[in-house]
């Protein structure tokens, strides 16, 4: 009920009332922002409603990291070598399993037609799916990290950490809500997502992992001095990547979810 | 879409085809008889002139995919889907072929089958993209909804390659550095170049015959398609069975 009239209401608002929200299929900005307020809002409420999306998946990601303690032998000095991939391992199967979530209780609950029969164009609804899924991955990290520090001794109150978990993060949610909406819409659902977003984001974890070892690195030997120079380039690299792939999926949302 | 165009790809496909082999003879005597003996590497070299071709075509086949999924997006015109999904599927063939031949040359000369090397990784990472391609289709009844998918990851894949090249490449390199797009020329003798221009030919061959096979087969189950959908349903073959077999009581 309420959604209803907050998505419709810029549409319904003041000066050019319907050739606000679809002129050419390309809607105002404000309308945009108001419209993606909303859905986020929509989809943080149900999530707060039935907790199901963070909560499972924030333990699957702890237990990532538990196995992975076991399968390496972590003594301080091999550590090093293998904390980065973990966190980013941890992080990548925790994602994947919150993306899937995200779309397919849209496909399952058929609430999808009902989402693109809102005055919102395509790109604003993967916008808005992108931000929701940008939250419920963030809350996932705030939580991990703290557990990845204790566990694996590393220091990770690092302001570059932070930006390089950001960039990876986006990187990461970008490409796999496009990918996601494609997996909802076939019979395999929560598989087919791994299958198609894993070898994608390649670059992304690449990346990620390199720039993570970099910054423990610098940040576990302050004494070596300019450690964080080898970040850089990586970090372009995400950068590059989460605008082209977020301004792919914006434009591509379109022709997957159309019916 | 009509009977015309399938004539005429039959009949690319029934010139084509004898001349590929041809070629492909002619390109095996170069590769074996033709072609010096590499004083470091010894035979195995030889598989260089399988390869390289095979890469080649390989990236011209996901070219292919990348370009007829925009065409597909913009004209609707289920040509398009049709080429992109057949090249797909033959440059995934193509791919794994690069990779076996690539592991065959790299035990005797690098003394392993697999290492993780920038191209290796890379070109492992666009096989691994392209089988989740064609998996896709196969996950997607509908066969306008799985064309607007496959075209969108089509597109996606294509513009993840730069992104790929450049974080393996980053990552790691160990993989011999190109000896024919060089700044100061190819560095290699006339007759292997001669040899390797051979085989690039061939496998270009080779790669356009399975497309247009691929592409024929393709066409023939989506007429058999259509036409099973406009039928009337089978009427069961014996008078008493009054609903098939497969059914379940």
């Amino acid at each position: 009920m309420q959604l209803t009239s907050t998505l419709a209401a810029p549409a319904r608002e003041g000066r050019g009332a319907h050739a606000s929200a679809h002129t050419n299929g390309v809607p105002r900005l404000p309308d945009a922002l108001a419209q993606i307020r909303a859905l986020v809002a929509k989809d943080l409420l149900a999530e707060w409603r039935g907790r199901d999306v963070v909560a499972s998946t924030g333990v699957f990601a702890l237990l990532v990291l538990v196995i992975f303690a076991f399968a390496f032998d972590l003594r301080a000095e091999s550590a090093l070598l293998v904390t980065p991939g973990a966190l980013w391992v941890a992080f990548a199967f925790a994602t994947t399993l919150a993306l899937g979530r995200t779309m397919a209780l849209e496909a399952e609950r058929g609430t999808l037609e009902g989402l693109l029969l809102c005055p919102a164009s395509a790109g604003t609804i993967f916008f808005a799916k992108l931000l929701t899924n940008l939250v419920f991955t963030t809350a996932l990290e705030v939580v991990l990290l703290p557990v990845f520090a204790i566990f694996f001794n590393a220091p990770v109150l690092h302001p570059a950490l932070f930006l390089v978990v950001a960039l990876g993060t986006l990187g990461l949610v970008g490409t796999g809500t496009l990918l996601a909406a494609i997996a909802a819409g076939t019979r395999a659902r929560e598989i087919l997502l791994p299958v198609l977003l894993f070898p994608i984001s390649v670059p992304v974890l690449i990346a990620a992992v390199k720039a993570t070892a970099a910054v423990l690195d610098a940040a576990g030997s302050p004494a070596s001095g300019s450690g964080l120079a080898g970040v850089l380039p990586w970090l372009q690299l995400l950068a590059g990547y989460d605008v082209l792939f977020a301004a792919a999926g914006y434009l591509a949302f379109e022709y997957v979810v159309e019916q | 879409m009509t009977p015309r165009t399938d004539h005429r790809l039959g009949l690319a496909v029934r010139v084509g085809a004898p001349l590929t082999a041809l070629l492909a003879l002619a390109s095996l005597w170069a590769d074996w008889f033709y072609a010096p003996q590499d004083t470091v590497q010894g035979p195995a070299q030889r598989i260089f002139y399988v390869h390289v071709p095979l890469a080649w075509t390989a990236f011209l086949a996901f070219g292919v995919v990348c370009v007829a999924s925009v065409a597909y997006l913009v004209t609707r015109r289920g040509g398009w889907d049709l080429l992109a999904r057949c090249a797909a599927e033959v440059g995934v063939v193509l791919c794994t072929a690069v990779l076996a031949t690539g592991m065959l040359w790299g035990k005797p000369v690098w003394g392993t089958w697999w290492t993780w090397d920038a191209r290796l990784t890379s070109t492992l990472v666009l096989w691994l993209i392209y089988v989740a391609y064609v998996m896709l289709r196969g996950m997607v009844e509908d066969r306008e909804r799985a064309a607007r998918y496959a075209a969108v990851l089509g597109i996606v894949g294509a513009l993840d390659i730069p992104f790929i090249h450049f974080a393996v490449l980053w990552w790691r390199t160990l993989h011999p550095q190109p000896v024919v797009v060089r700044a100061d020329g190819p560095a290699l003798p006339p007759t292997m170049l001669a040899t390797l221009m051979l085989g690039l030919i061939t496998m270009t061959a080779v790669f356009v015959t399975l497309l247009l096979l691929r592409i024929r087969v393709e066409r023939a189950a989506e007429r058999l398609e259509d036409a099973a959908e406009g039928a009337p349903a089978l009427t069961p073959i014996h008078p008493q069975l009054e609903r098939p077999l497969w059914t379940a009581s």
